[in-house]
């Protein structure tokens, strides 16, 4: 059942009829979540209205943390299986997450101007953000230099790989490296505890973060689909032309 | 036109390869430079493209008017000077606007060529001999009285040949001048032959100083 | 001017295709700017004080990494003969090779610097002048890059002797371009100025000087 799932042509066929459903699930769960974001939850006695930002935030960051996951699990298939949607799936992925990690990045420093005075501070989770962000660009920057799919996909994988092994560490590393610093700068991004009413909006942001997620995951692995059916054809298109003889031959044709 | 070399030497890796070279060619005239493998034949293609300066000796191209003598050669070598990231056609017309001296558009090139449909490919896809004839289309779309060509049969097949030789027929019936470095014999009437062959290596003399 | 043209128009092509390099420049500056503070610590005041010596570290170290390939790509597939046999005069060609690797690499890196400045804490007045003193001085740096480039074109490890032979020369750009891009400092205005000057005199020396490197001769 997976197996004839993850061909392309199938995969074509039930992503087309499952991407109209998915988009109106995410639309009403956006809805929904946004308006028990924006009207129902109560502004914070500490930080008012901007608490706001969070529900943004804190579902971008889950999701360019997951977007990396999903990389590292079609990483193991492209180097295991050898399977072709799981290069087609990593290198949807990509961009996905590094704009996810983006708007986290931005809503997170948003979010420190008013609470801050300043838009960036070198906080460890907002750093480690930014390191993930760096890793993200390396992927993207490794798959434009790369022109053959496969041999770029084998390459990705095993640098998604080593970025999967490597990110605990460094997320260690940062959090000690903060903590080392803290007569320097005492500020933290994390807020108090969470209150029921800002959870929920909480909970169905996230859902529908995933929901979207997912849906820019499935139109961005049709496109690459579609483009290397492209590359094929032009590929194809070389090997004719080497095929097909010159129409109107010189007499030199004979005696060459 | 007049291309002369008068005891022409070129050095190749500090090492003569050649010596008293003396050849003159006029208009609508042919040369095929033979000989075995490193005795030279690129370096004397090279050192007449203006790439290399001679050892001893001159080369002169006279009846150019203004232009000088790089301006006046398609030099045609080893490297094809192809970016596999543009197309054919961008190729082409890259070349045509940095050598000047305009000629035939770009896809009339490579349609004369028998590549037309390969214009709008890039041509990291084409293969060696479809390369080759990409980069034979620069003799069209720039238009210069001296033509340069290194192994000119390389990577071609039998009707690329043809191809070659027409082209080569009809830049010689305009007086155009052509030195093709070959091994395998190409049919041109009336063509001179030089054969290259190494002088005996020197013993090196105190006064050498390469 | 219709080969200095086309020899822009090309290589902007060339960076934005697939195996291009446009933008890598960008991302190597952000690494850079972010990499210092994990050296230095997360202090605000300290890395406000900086800022404008770590954008202009970072932008000299991202302008030099993607040179070496400027002339070498060209040698190695040989459309740098094609060059030679121009009816252009190859300093113009230099020219335009310079002015398209900066339009990919240097442009980017002056216009992004302010966003890049948010995280070394820098007023927007630091920010505004250090983005100025990107954009001027940042040709200087491509220009005396080129001239590194074309001496080790036909090498096979360009990249690290090109960073030798090139780094000491851009010394004078990194002090008037530190200074410039301080607005407490006095100095500021007169620094932009030689900046200014610097920048033209490396187009002149870097565009003449790759050219004769170029230039076939044995």
């Amino acid at each position: 059942m997976l197996t004839t799932m993850a061909r392309p042509g199938a995969f074509m066929r039930w992503s087309r009829s499952l991407l109209p459903p998915l988009c109106l699930l995410t639309a009403a769960l956006a809805g929904w979540g946004l308006y028990l974001a924006l009207m129902v939850a109560p502004p914070d006695y500490q930080q008012g209205e901007t608490v706001r930002i969070m529900f943004v935030h804190v579902p971008a960051a889950w999701l360019a943390m997951s977007f990396y996951m999903l990389m590292a699990a079609s990483a193991l298939g492209t180097l295991i299986w050898r399977h072709p949607m799981a290069d087609v799936s990593q290198k949807a992925a990509a961009p996905i997450g590094a704009a996810f990690a983006l708007i986290c990045l931005v809503t997170g420093s948003l979010w420190g101007k008013p609470m801050w005075g300043t838009y960036w501070v070198w906080d460890a989770r907002l750093t480690s953000m930014l390191i993930l962000f760096l890793i993200y660009l390396g992927i993207l920057a490794l798959w434009r230099t790369i022109e053959d799919p496969a041999t770029g996909a084998r390459a990705v994988s095993i640098l998604t790989l080593v970025g999967a092994v490597n990110i605990p560490i460094i997320k260690f590393s940062v959090d000690w490296w903060f903590t080392l610093h803290q007569g320097a700068s005492v500020l933290r991004l994390s807020g108090p505890t969470i209150h029921p009413s800002i959870l929920q909006p909480l909970l169905v942001m996230a859902v529908a973060f995933t929901c979207f997620g997912f849906v820019l995951h499935l139109l961005g692995m049709r496109t690459e689909v579609l483009r290397r059916r492209v590359r094929r054809l032009a590929l194809l298109e070389a090997e004719r032309l080497d095929r097909a003889s010159v129409p109107n031959l010189s007499p030199y044709a004979a005696s060459a | 036109m007049q291309l002369s070399l008068d005891h022409l030497a070129c050095r190749r890796a500090g090492r003569l390869v050649f010596t008293g070279l003396t050849v003159s060619l006029g208009a609508g005239e042919a040369l095929l430079v033979t000989g075995r493998n490193g005795a030279g034949k690129s370096t004397l293609l090279a050192a007449i493209a203006g790439l290399l300066r001679p050892a001893e000796g001159r080369i002169t191209l006279a009846g150019t008017g203004e232009r000088s003598r790089p301006e006046c050669v398609h030099h045609l070598g080893h490297r094809d000077g192809l970016k596999p990231s543009l197309t054919a056609a961008e190729n082409l017309a890259f070349a045509a606007a940095v050598l000047g001296s305009a000629g035939i558009a770009p896809g009339q090139a490579l349609a004369k060529l028998g590549i037309g449909a390969a214009a709008g490919l890039p041509v990291g896809y084409l293969s060696a001999g479809q390369r080759r004839r990409v980069m034979l289309g620069r003799l069209l779309v720039a238009r210069r009285p001296v033509w340069l060509l290194d192994e000119p049969t390389t990577a071609l097949d039998r009707e690329g040949r043809a191809v070659l030789f027409d082209l080569l027929d009809a830049h010689l019936a305009e007086g155009g001048l052509l030195v093709a470095a070959t091994h395998a014999p190409l049919p041109i009437p009336g063509a001179r032959e030089l054969s290259l062959s190494p002088p005996p290596p020197a013993p090196p003399s105190p006064d050498d100083l390469p | 001017m219709t080969a200095f043209l086309a020899l822009v128009r090309r290589d902007l092509a060339l960076a934005s295709r697939v195996g291009g390099s446009g933008g890598l420049g960008l991302v190597f500056f952000l690494m850079v700017v972010t990499l210092i503070p994990f050296a230095l610590g997360p202090d605000l005041n300290l890395l406000s004080r900086i800022g404008p010596a770590i954008l202009w570290i970072a932008a000299l170290l991202s302008t030099l990494v993607g040179l070496d390939r400027l002339f070498q790509a060209d040698e190695e597939d040989g459309s740098l003969d094609l060059l030679r046999f121009s009816a252009a005069p190859l300093e113009v060609l230099v020219l335009a090779k310079v002015v398209a690797h900066w339009l990919v690499t240097g442009l980017p890196l002056a216009l992004a610097a302010p966003l890049f400045g948010l995280l070394l804490a820098m007023s927007p007045e630091a920010m505004a002048t250090s983005s100025l003193a990107l954009l001027v001085g940042t040709p200087a740096l491509t220009c005396l890059g080129a001239v590194g480039a074309a001496l080790t074109a036909t090498l096979r490890r360009g990249g690290l002797i090109l960073a030798v032979l090139v780094l000491p020369l851009t010394v004078p750009v990194l002090i008037f371009g530190v200074a410039a891009a301080d607005p407490s400092r006095e100095a500021a205005r007169p620094a932009l100025l030689a900046l200014v000057g610097l920048t033209l005199g490396a187009a002149v020396i870097g565009t003449f000087a790759a050219a004769a490197a170029l230039r076939p001769a044995e």
